[in-house]
């Protein structure tokens, strides 16, 4: 299963943290500073595998962004590979051309896609198409939700104004 | 009402925190936003519980302790709409760990949400709880996951199925409820709801000996024609990946085969024809053919011996070895050592490659060739590899060499055909690494060079010329240095002579003031020091004419 994914940028900072195992806020802490040390410095040319604490860690650089997943030891290391992909691409389909930026800006809807892909730790859904159907799907439920909250909001204020009329 | 408590927008305080020029300035930022988030908590404010909890999300991903926000989750999920359960859920799986009683509390949204009449909250509830719930809230809530594995939704069906591993992880006792429902996902045609069944299955073999049994004997075959169906598929332009319909799919169903054919000839025979066609058919030329055929060796390796099977999937693994990907070359490698329990000859025939991959400039795999040489190493290769090894030893640098060396000793220890030759290659490690050598090993090797009277003269020797050209190697000196103080006679007089030895010329004196050199050296520490002065005493009694 996947232990763990982490989102960091080439300077270190967290940009997404997602458990699916045990670990205390503190341990986190300590994992991704051994993590980031271990992975930021790898040269270029090395394969996308290192180990760590008995655990494999896959990783995969995409422009400013470090992409990493820790699997057990008997998990297929070439299919994380295409699992991080996966994800890649649905968040380029979902924002665009997607960058670090959007990513920071746009954490929660990351996270939001990250949960229609991944569940306790293993793939849900092959289909792209699919992911993106579906979160669409929740975004168009919350967009509803606020044009009512709006438009309930603007009945009030206006009942308000003929009442004080 | 606080003209503070509607605070910036998620946006602005994003912005607002990046402009940020110092670690100080950032703190100060996050401490305004933090006490405005915790007036608003407390004056239990509505409106802004949403923003205020996605500005603590991202807080948090700072590493800034956020404990404060826990209950606002719950408040969030308890609320009847689907923004807020969306962003508590979220909120819920980023704040919170399953260790902490907090999380008992959404036990009961929990519930409900798992039997709305909106299936996209029931979705947001299944994902929760099958990321982060405790043993306890598993076993409260699995008869609500166990029915939506039957729900109308495929979506529904999928996360239930994925929340199902996560609850028989927790309570292995469930297991059996989710045996027979988990079969009938099997039999499924969407790929989302076959990927997470056949993972349930398989997490369910891996807890439940009945479970494996139940698999093996009543779906093997049905696994064994959903994988030819999908080897075989046309081209689906919304599960392709470079060329291959769905490998997701494909690597699941191997995974599995591989549980329900290990130990069972059977079940073993009945996946050899799909086995030998994924093998022989996926490309290999993009990674995720090459994640397939991984998987596929993985499974012939593991199921009953069927001998053409197992050759096919050495073969890839040969050609994965000599791949220009440094990925292919590493998990090539991986797999091989585990063949060598199953096929040791068959991975022996691959020991060139392998060595090559010892001086690989990847030095994750450069670690795991030597492991995997290491494993390779019988009386009648010990020779030609040990070889190869301290060849590799001169080109290898510091951080491996320590590696290398620890593991060349002990084989050399472990196989030496002869004495004579175990004394040469300890020489050479001395001479190239002398420094990484542990003091275990080259005590045992003076007692070895001690108990062999008829190559005392032949050790001194060849000691001294190596001392001659690598004194930097701390061991080697010591080594030398003791050897030449027991037989320095023999050196001078050339006793015992070896046919394959040349003649070599050491006078008394030579000898002395190899010693001496020895214990002027700057870098000699005490060990080497004080051995050279013994030494230098017991010739003093053999060397009359050069006492002073």
């Amino acid at each position: 299963m996947i232990h763990f994914v982490l989102l960091i940028s080439r300077q270190g900072k967290v940009r997404l943290t997602k458990w699916y195992s045990p670990y205390s806020q503190k341990e986190r802490t300590k994992v991704i500073r051994e993590l980031s040390g271990l992975i930021l410095t790898r040269g270029p040319k090395l394969c996308n595998f290192v180990e760590w604490r008995g655990l494999r860690v896959v990783y995969k650089r995409y422009a400013s962004l470090y992409f990493c997943m820790c699997i057990d030891e008997d998990d297929n290391e070439l299919e994380i590979l295409e699992i991080i992909h996966h994800y890649v691409e649905v968040l380029d389909r979902y924002f665009g051309s997607v960058c670090e930026l959007d990513l920071i800006y746009n954490f929660h809807k990351a996270y939001f896609i990250l949960d229609e892909l991944l569940i306790a730790g293993e793939l849900q859904e092959p289909s792209k198409r699919t992911v993106a159907r579906l979160v669409a799907a929740q975004d168009s439920l919350v967009e509803t939700a606020k044009e009512q909250t709006s438009s309930i909001t603007n009945i009030i204020a206006q009942v308000a104004n003929t009442a004080s009329l | 009402m606080n003209p503070f408590s509607s605070g910036t927008r998620l946006r602005d305080m994003i912005r607002a925190i990046r402009s940020c020029k110092t670690a100080a300035e950032e703190r100060a930022v996050v401490r305004k936003e933090c006490a405005a988030i915790r007036a608003a908590i407390s004056e239990n404010d509505q409106d802004y519980r949403h923003r205020n909890l996605a500005k603590l999300m991202f807080i948090h991903m700072l590493g800034y302790p956020t404990h404060f926000g826990q209950m606002e989750c719950l408040k969030l999920i308890a609320s009847s709409g689907f923004p807020e359960k969306r962003i508590g859920y979220l909120g819920l799986m980023l704040l919170l760990d399953e260790r902490q009683e907090v999380l008992m509390l959404v036990t009961n949204s929990l519930k409900q949400d798992l039997n709305h009449s909106n299936q996209y909250i029931i979705g947001l509830a299944l994902c929760a709880l099958g990321n982060i719930c405790s043993a306890e809230m598993a076993r409260d809530l699995a008869p609500e996951v166990e029915r939506l594995l039957q729900f109308r939704d495929p979506n529904i069906r999928k996360k239930a199925a994925l929340c199902s591993i996560r609850i028989i992880k927790k309570v292995p006792d469930l297991a059996e409820n989710f045996i027979n429902p988990a079969a009938s996902l099997l039999r499924e045609k969407h790929h989302g709801v076959l990927i997470t069944g056949v993972q349930l299955c398989t997490d369910l073999c891996k807890v439940s000996s009945e479970a494996l049994e139940y698999f093996r004997e009543k779906c093997t075959e049905g696994l064994v024609k959903t994988l030819k169906d999908m080897a075989n598929s046309p081209y689906a332009p919304e599960y392709d990946i470079a060329g291959i319909t769905d490998p997701f799919l494909h690597i699941r169903l191997l995974k599995l085969l591989r549980i329900l054919g290990q130990g069972d000839a059977d079940a073993s025979d009945c996946m050899n024809d799909i086995l030998a066609q994924v093998a022989t058919k996926i490309e290999s030329n993009k990674n995720a053919g090459n994640a397939i055929l991984y998987e596929c060796v993985g499974t012939i390796m593991s199921i009953e011996d069927n001998g053409g099977l197992r050759v096919l999937a050495i073969n890839i693994l040969g050609r994965f070895l000599s791949n220009r990907d440094n990925n292919i070359r590493y998990v090539a490698l991986n797999m091989l050592m585990k063949a060598i329990t199953v096929d040791a000859q068959a991975v022996q025939r691959h020991r060139a490659t392998i060595l090559e991959c010892v001086k690989d400039s990847d030095a994750s795999i450069r670690k795991k060739a030597l492991d995997l040489v290491y494993l390779l190493v019988n009386e009648s290769n010990v020779k030609p590899l040990t070889k190869e090894l301290i060849e590799s030893l001169e080109a290898s640098d510091q951080e491996f060499k320590g590696v290398l060396t620890a593991k060349i000793c002990s084989l050399v220890e472990k196989f030496s055909p002869e004495k004579i030759w175990y004394i040469d290659q300890m020489l050479k490690v001395l001479s190239e690494a002398g420094n990484f050598v542990k003091d275990e090993v080259w005590h045992a090797l003076i007692v070895v060079i001690s108990n062999a009277s008829d190559l005392h003269g032949y050790s001194v020797r060849a000691l001294y010329r190596a001392f001659q050209t690598s004194t930097e190697q701390e061991t080697l000196v010591r080594v030398a240095v003791w050897c030449i103080g027991e037989y320095g006679d023999m050196l001078v007089n050339n006793v015992g002579m070896l046919d394959i030895e040349e003649p070599i010329t050491v006078t008394e004196s030579d000898a002395v003031d190899a010693l001496e050199v020895s214990i002027k050296r700057l870098n000699s520490d005490l060990t080497t020091k004080a051995m050279a002065l013994i030494a230098l005493l017991k010739l003093s009694s053999r060397f009359p004419s050069c006492s002073e």
